[in-house]
């Protein structure tokens, strides 16, 4: 669960906040420390944990810094921006910011950007980008236009996506807004028209993006309190031409519209964002954290003071300025699970100890989100000495299998899933596995030509899937008449809704012989009931003994007039399958899958009549040979139970009676299963009747074991 | 020490050994090095000296072959005995028709059939402390607890009687006059009694101090008030009739309404449904029991039913709510329990309803009664068996008091024996019996049923006179006296034996302090009578020839009138031990006749005792399973019975869920205490070392296979006997026999009446 921790004011030295707060809040190369750079001239350097600033720097008087000191995290030196133009870069060491490294660029930089792993970019007013090392080998090199007029940058980002930079600025111009998105390696700028949709007269407020696989995900406060999503691609399609997105509603009346102050939004992870502003208009301004995949508000904090509507977001710290002081709330997301949920995982592990993660984090994403990853690595290089360093962590197996899925064929894909299946358990295997499913279907839905079989069979028999994990696997194979995994996910899946279970029987009742003709199904659970030798022995048996059952028995006087007439045809009736081996392996699937009767029972009721009564038949066969041997039981493997013939038989008929009743070929196997029951009541009625018998034959039996009132035995206690 | 010696031994230890064809891995193999076989001796030697007997070493450590063996037996074998296996004892606890479970005390009361009254203490490991005996005209039909911890019964004979639970005695019957009482409630506040009477009255009692007093009939019903029910409140009450259900309003004594029950069962009108019990819930539910197998809840402000749950084929007959209203229990005829519970609708949701949880099955027969502690559920029934269920929930430690209890026979002794005779007396409710054990001239080893060469005789068949129930009795240890006692009267019978001839003169004009004994105890040579009177006072009468003497009576200590359960005397004659049911255990100087000393007063109440011949140690056994022993002469606890404190008893003794209730000593063997409760015998070896927790307390294979080594060293002082169960009773007759008493349960099932029939094929 996502929880705000207790806030803390980082200093009691009252910041010269301007009417429009602090120009930036920065991250440093080291995480717990921040470049502060307020309004004014000043830069400070705090560590967090200490709630102390280790260092402080200004610019002269007259000056004005202009853009928020960032770190370069290759060269561990800060940069700031004074007077629009006037680069400064300089390290711990220095006190003085006059004395430090100076360079007059030629045209006035919006924002300089730094994020771990890359160089910094410069962005320019008018929209251009700069590398930092570019830009200081000629700093007065001619910088172009790209942003039209009356156009002001007002938000920028910059990713790292797929080891590539990106960088994305909002610009507005009369209301409407634009996106662009920089390419940084490729210099490939892609400029897209924000639509508002509806609801024109709305101002957004704020943004905030994250990263999704593809798609930069835009999220946008606007200023009738709603979030809204726009995905913007990183791979352009056709960057030539302007092009428009829509924005979707992620979030309703997160804050209340009239706020009086600026509010802000900043996406904590994949699905978590925090929100400042008032929820009501009159009420104060509160920090709140929604999730959005569940649309809940996880937690909130008043903050009564006020603030100047701006936050921003860095490891595990939510910074804003409260009232005057600069205040920083911890946030934590932590790993919810189901049992948390419920309250029966004790939460508050024991730190010390190290918990194998067993279930899958829902918060934090396992496949994506490169944009957060804050990997810390502590590289000792002075900015003029550049090192090649090798910007390319291992990809872990399971992204490579992901990203695999999504573009390669069945062919490959199946290698890369064995080769994943090969190295098995790893701590998120099963959450892979998922994941892998996903996509895969995701991409089966999306191309109709699309099915890897193999490799979704292959899945299936890892034992981690179940039936709400990937309802659709299930769908799209009823859509392809797919009975082989069907069969295999009845098999495997222990948690197949009724509803599915009777497609999957009409299925198997409705497809031609040819086609299963072809088809591998497992034959685990059948018999081969063909066996001559054996027939021969039962014909003989059913004349005598079913378990009590005598189909010649002259009990149902009017209905035995027409059974006679084909005594020879009624035989064969029941010793012969009614069903070839395969179907009956894949109606075995279904008497063994799990089921409530409540809900299969409407179900039931859409299977055509004909179909039914081939069922009936074969659960007859069933019957009929389970009560050839003593126990009860059918040969074979993994054969049904006669408890579980027995149910469906009771199934079929409560739900079909009425239909199965004016059929004149269910007609036959009606009488049979009347008479059936019937013996089986005179059975039961005859065993009632000498139970009296049985138990004085048991008591004789424990008289005889009984020692008798008195005897005298030897006994030796040691 | 001589190596020869050493060699010697062992040699012979090592022939044994291969006869026996059994190895130990830790011992060395049948042929090991010369060399290594003195220290083996040595280190067995040693391991053993600190338990065996000086002689028994010496005697064993040169001998033979076979005299070793003999040796060898008197350390680590208690001997061989010729056990009277028992099981003509034809006893058959009635049936339990009411329990009462006491909050205040942890007290449970039942009471039977045949009217006998039973208090179980709960927290002192379910001993049944008290008893009131039955008579024949009272069925006793409801029991409940008032003002604390008065307790009351009213039966078929109309009365309402009160318990004095010091003196343990009836206080007074009070008359209802309104014919055969059915039912009876406390109020909550315990102020008041209600009971429903055959003609359809219910009476409102007022309870005094002393007495209780009529206050006022309620509109009378036209049938039989079978159940009653207070308001938590006490402003309302529910009664449960034939076919209906009232609800009467207590100040005005008038019916507010009355709700119909549906004779319909299973589809079928009966002719009647009779509401078997009700329970008025604070909320103004009423839940009726009915013998259509219903359970049903009303609503009683507007006299309608809510919900109905059909549990069972045959009645419901009992149900009985805890206290904090969030869960009941019900019983069947069929012998299932079913617990409701007041569960959430769904999980964080307020509303709640009552669900059927868990249905137990542990009676066969009807369940009549049953009652809620906080922590379990009580059920009783005709079968007999008394039955507490822990809820497992409200069990805060999981402990051996969490397991499922199963009472069937009484805490007291009903069997006495003659040794010198041989004779077994039976006590039954109206009747003793007289047998003697038959003899037998062959010898076996152990496990061996030896050939009669006289089965035993039925002697005597003593009936009683009066309607009452027998409370005590005793066979003098010459079998020449008989002495029983009921509520009103007191029986001493002198025996003649004439060869095979018995016969029997009633030893007339008893004294009229001689009126009701709680216990009745001779002296080893007969010649003393000790009477435990249920005014605390303990007599002793001279007995010689056909006459007795009156020769004194300790008065209770002043002020006390609790009433002595157990004694026992010394074998000379010369000490009375006198228990209680709660204070401690006086001591008596019989020769001085003053009172000699009090045990220290311990926790639990005193379940078996007897004082060692030539030591006079007291042996006491408790009912949490603790034994004590005490110098009488030295008025202290005796050094053993310290190092067993210190040390604590082993886990599964005191994990034992039956009482110890009877405790003997083998004359031959002053280190010896026997004592047994209803599934074990057991010797106490008091000069071996005691178990620890690791040590198998009870090893059911005879150690054939085990070296004399093992043995040693495995050898503690409590040597078990599971053989004999259920044990009713078991003393040494001489030195080697035993005499033991069985009741199996089977033997008593089978002269239950038929349970209802339930059908086993088909449904």
């Amino acid at each position: 669960m996502a929880a705000l921790e207790e806030e803390f004011t980082l200093s009691s030295v009252v910041l010269s906040a301007g009417p429009e707060g602090l120009l930036g809040v920065e991250q440093s190369d080291k995480t717990d420390q921040f470049l502060v750079t307020d309004s004014g001239r000043t830069v400070i350097l705090y560590k967090v944990s200490d709630q102390k600033p280790l260092g402080s720097w200004s610019v002269k008087q007259g000056q004005i810094i202009t853009c928020p000191a960032v770190c370069n995290f290759q060269t561990r030196e800060y940069i700031v921006v004074h007077d629009n133009k006037v680069l400064r870069i300089w390290n711990n060491e220095d006190v003085n910011l006059d004395k430090v490294f100076k360079a007059t660029l030629s045209a006035e930089v919006y924002r300089i950007l730094s994020v771990q792993g890359t160089e910094p970019l410069v962005l320019f007013k008018e929209g251009a980008v700069r590398g930092l090392e570019a830009l200081l080998a000629d700093p007065q090199q001619k910088i172009e236009t790209v942003i039209s007029d009356e156009e002001v940058i007002k938000w920028t980002k910059f990713f790292i996506v797929f080891r590539h930079p990106v960088l994305i600025f909002i610009t507005e111009k009369h209301g409407n807004y634009f996106a662009y998105v920089q390419m940084f390696n490729s210099r490939i700028l892609t400029k897209y028209t924000l639509l508002l949709g509806q609801d024109e007269n709305s101002v957004t407020e704020s943004f905030t993006a994250s990263v999704d696989r593809k798609f930069i995900s835009l999220m946008s406060l606007s200023s009738d309190g709603c979030i809204y999503e726009t995905l913007i691609p990183i791979r352009p399609t056709d960057p030539e031409k302007n092009q428009s997105l829509v924005r979707s509603l992620l979030l309703k009346a997160v804050v209340s519209g009239n706020t009086r102050n600026g509010v802000a939004l900043t996406a904590l992870d994949q699905d978590h964002v925090a929100v400042l502003g008032s929820p009501q208009a009159a009420s104060k301004e509160c920090l709140s954290v929604w999730n959005i995949k569940f649309q809940t508000l996880q937690t909130s904090k008043e903050l009564p003071q006020g603030t100047s509507g701006q936050l921003w977001y860095y490891g595990e710290n939510l910074f804003m300025l409260h009232g005057k002081s600069l205040t920083v709330i911890p946030y934590k997301c932590e790993v919810s699970s189901l049992a948390g949920a419920l309250g029966k995982l004790k939460h508050g592990q024991d730190p010390g100890t190290h918990v194998m993660p067993r279930f899958v984090n829902w918060e934090t994403p396992q496949g994506c989100g490169l944009g957060f990853q804050n990997s810390e690595q502590s590289r000792r290089i002075l900015r003029r000495r550049k090192i090649e360093v090798s910007l390319q962590p291992e990809v872990p197996p399971s992204k490579q299998l992901l990203s695999t899925i999504m573009e390669d064929s069945e062919k490959h894909i199946e290698v890369e899933v064995r080769k994943f299946l090969a190295l098995k358990q790893t701590p998120d295997f099963h959450t892979v596995i998922g994941d892998t499913v996903t996509g895969l279907l995701e991409r089966c839905k999306a191309e109709p030509s699309f099915y890897p079989r193999n490799c979704l069979m292959q899945l299936i028999q890892t034992h981690v899937l179940s039936y709400s994990l990937c309802p659709d696997l299930m769908e799209i194979a009823l859509i392809k008449k797919d009975v082989q995994l069907l069969q295999l996910c009845l098999q495997q899946f222990p948690d197949i809704p009724e509803a599915v279970t009777c497609a999957c029987l009409k299925i198997f009742l409705s497809i031609g012989d040819d086609s299963l003709q072809e088809t591998d199904v497992s034959m685990e659970s059948v018999f081969d009931y063909s066996n001559s030798v054996h027939d021969e022995k039962m014909e003989e048996q059913t004349e005598i003994l079913q378990n009590g059952f005598n189909p010649e028995e002259d009990k149902c006087s009017n209905c035995d007039q027409e059974l006679n007439k084909k005594p020879q045809d009624e035989t064969k009736e029941s010793t012969s399958c009614p069903v070839i081996p395969k179907r009956a392996a894949l109606l075995n699937a279904i008497l063994h899958s799990a089921y409530s009767e409540t809900f299969l029972l409407p179900h039931l009721k859409d299977i055509p009549a004909q179909h039914i009564t081939l069922f009936l038949k074969y659960l007859y066969f069933l019957y009929l040979k389970c009560s050839e041997n003593a126990t009860m039981t059918l040969p074979g493997i993994h054969p049904p139970t006669l408890n579980q013939i027995m149910d469906w038989i009771c199934l079929l008929l409560d739900a079909n009676f009425t239909v199965v009743v004016m059929m004149p070929e269910a007609k036959r196997l009606l009488i049979n299963l009347y008479k059936l029951v019937k013996s089986q009541i005179s059975v039961y009625s005859e065993l009632n009747k000498i139970e009296v018998s049985f138990r004085e034959l048991q008591k004789l039996n424990q008289e005889k074991n009984n020692r008798g009132l008195y005897s005298i035995e030897v006994l030796e206690l040691f | 020490m001589p190596p020869a010696r050493g060699l010697t031994c062992n040699g012979g230890r090592r022939a044994r050994r291969r006869a026996a064809n059994g190895r130990q891995p830790n011992l060395p193999p049948p042929s090991p090095p010369p060399r290594a076989l003195p220290a083996h001796f040595r280190l067995c030697a040693r391991s053993t000296s600190g338990a065996e007997p000086e002689s028994a070493r010496a005697r064993g450590a040169g001998a033979e072959r076979g005299e070793r063996r003999e040796g060898e037996r008197a350390v680590t074998g208690m001997g061989e005995f010729k056990v009277h296996r028992v099981r003509f004892f034809n006893y058959v606890p009635s049936g339990i028709r009411c329990v009462a479970y006491n909050n205040q005390s942890n007290r449970l009361a039942v009471s039977r059939t045949d009217g006998t009254v039973e208090v179980y203490n709960l927290s002192a490991n379910y001993f049944q402390e008290k008893f009131f005996p039955g008579h024949e005209s009272r069925a006793t039909e409801a029991l409940c607890w008032a003002e604390g911890q008065r307790l009351f019964s009213a039966g078929l004979n109309g009365e309402i009687m009160e318990y004095d639970l010091q003196a343990l005695n009836i206080k007074y019957a009070v008359d209802a006059f309104g014919g055969p009482i059915w039912s009876m409630a406390a109020s909550p506040s315990g102020s008041q009694l209600l009971v429903g009477c055959e003609d359809g009255s219910v009476k409102l009692f007022q309870i005094t101090p002393d007495k209780i007093q009529f206050e006022r009939n309620f509109d009378r019903q036209k049938s039989r008030i079978l159940s009653l029910s207070w308001h938590p409140s006490g402003t309302h009450i529910a009664a449960g009739s034939i076919d209906y259900i009232s609800v009467f309003d207590v100040k005005s004594g008038s019916a507010v309404h009355k709700m119909i029950v549906d004779r319909q069962h299973m589809g079928v009108s009966k002719r009647k449904c009779i509401v078997w019990g009700v329970a008025f819930l604070s909320d103004g539910t009423v839940i009726s029991v009915d013998s259509a197998g219903k359970v049903q809840f009303w609503d009683s402000a507007t006299g309608t039913l809510v919900k109905s749950h059909l549990i069972a084929n045959a009645d419901v007959q009992s149900i009985a709510v805890a206290e904090q209203e969030d869960s009941f229990v019900v019983g069947t005829a069929e012998g299932t329990v079913f617990h409701f519970q007041l569960v959430p609708v769904t999980s964080n949701s307020s509303e709640k309803q009552w669900v059927r949880t868990k249905p137990f099955q542990h009676h066969t027969h009807d369940v009549r009664t049953v009652a809620h502690s906080p922590t379990a559920l009580i059920s009783g029934g005709t079968d007999t068996h008394l039955v507490i269920r822990p809820l497992m929930e409200k069990v805060e430690v999981k402990n051996y008091d969490a397991a499922l209890r199963k009472i069937t026979f009484p805490h007291r002794r009903l069997i006495s024996c003659s040794k010198k005779r041989q004779l077994l007396l039976f006590q039954f409710a109206h009747h003793l019996e007289l047998w003697r054990l038959g003899s037998t001239v062959a010898t076996g080893k152990n496990g061996d049923t030896l050939p009669l060469s006289k089965n035993a005789d039925h002697l005597l068949h003593l009936k009683t006179k009066g309607p009452e129930n027998i409370i005590c009795s005793c066979i003098s240890p010459c079998g020449s006296w008989i002495a029983y006692s009921t509520v009103s009267r007191f029986f001493l019978y002198r025996l003649n034996y004439e060869h095979d001839n018995i016969s029997l003169k009633r030893v007339s004009k008893m004294p009229p302090f001689l009126r009701c004994a709680l216990q009745i105890l001779f002296s080893e040579d007969s010649t003393k009578l000790f009477v435990a009177s249920n005014q605390g006072a303990l007599h002793i009468v001279q007995l010689s020839g056909g006459s007795f003497k009156h020769l004194h009576v300790f008065q209770p200590q002043s002020g006390t009138v609790e009433a002595m359960c157990l004694l026992a005397v010394s074998s000379d004659g010369n000490w009375l031990a006198a228990s209680g049911t709660s204070a401690g255990v006086h001591v008596y100087n019989v020769k001085q006749l003053k009172l000699h000393c009090t045990v220290p007063a311990y926790n639990f109440p005193v379940t078996a005792m007897a004082i060692a011949p030539n030591t006079n140690n007291l042996v006491i056994a408790h009912s949490d399973q603790q034994v004590f022993e005490y110098s009488i002469p030295d008025k202290q606890y005796t050094d053993w019975s310290r190092t067993v404190q210190k040390q604590g008893f082993h886990h599964l003794w005191l994990q034992r869920d039956t009482p110890i209730t009877h405790i003997s000593f083998h004359p031959k063997r002053p280190m010896h205490i026997l004592l047994h409760d209803a599934y074990m015998f057991c010797i106490i070896d008091k000069s071996l070392p005691l178990p620890n927790d690791k040590t198998l307390l009870y090893n059911p294979f005879p150690p054939t296979n085990e070296s004399d080594v093992v043995r040693r060293r495995t050898a503690h002082a409590f040597k078990i006997s599971k053989i004999y169960k259920p044990l009713l009773f078991m003393d040494l007759l001489d030195e080697g026999t035993l005499v033991a008493v069985e009741r199996p349960l089977d033997d008593i099932i089978a002269q239950l009446p038929p349970p209802i029939k339930k059908k086993k094929f088909g449904t």
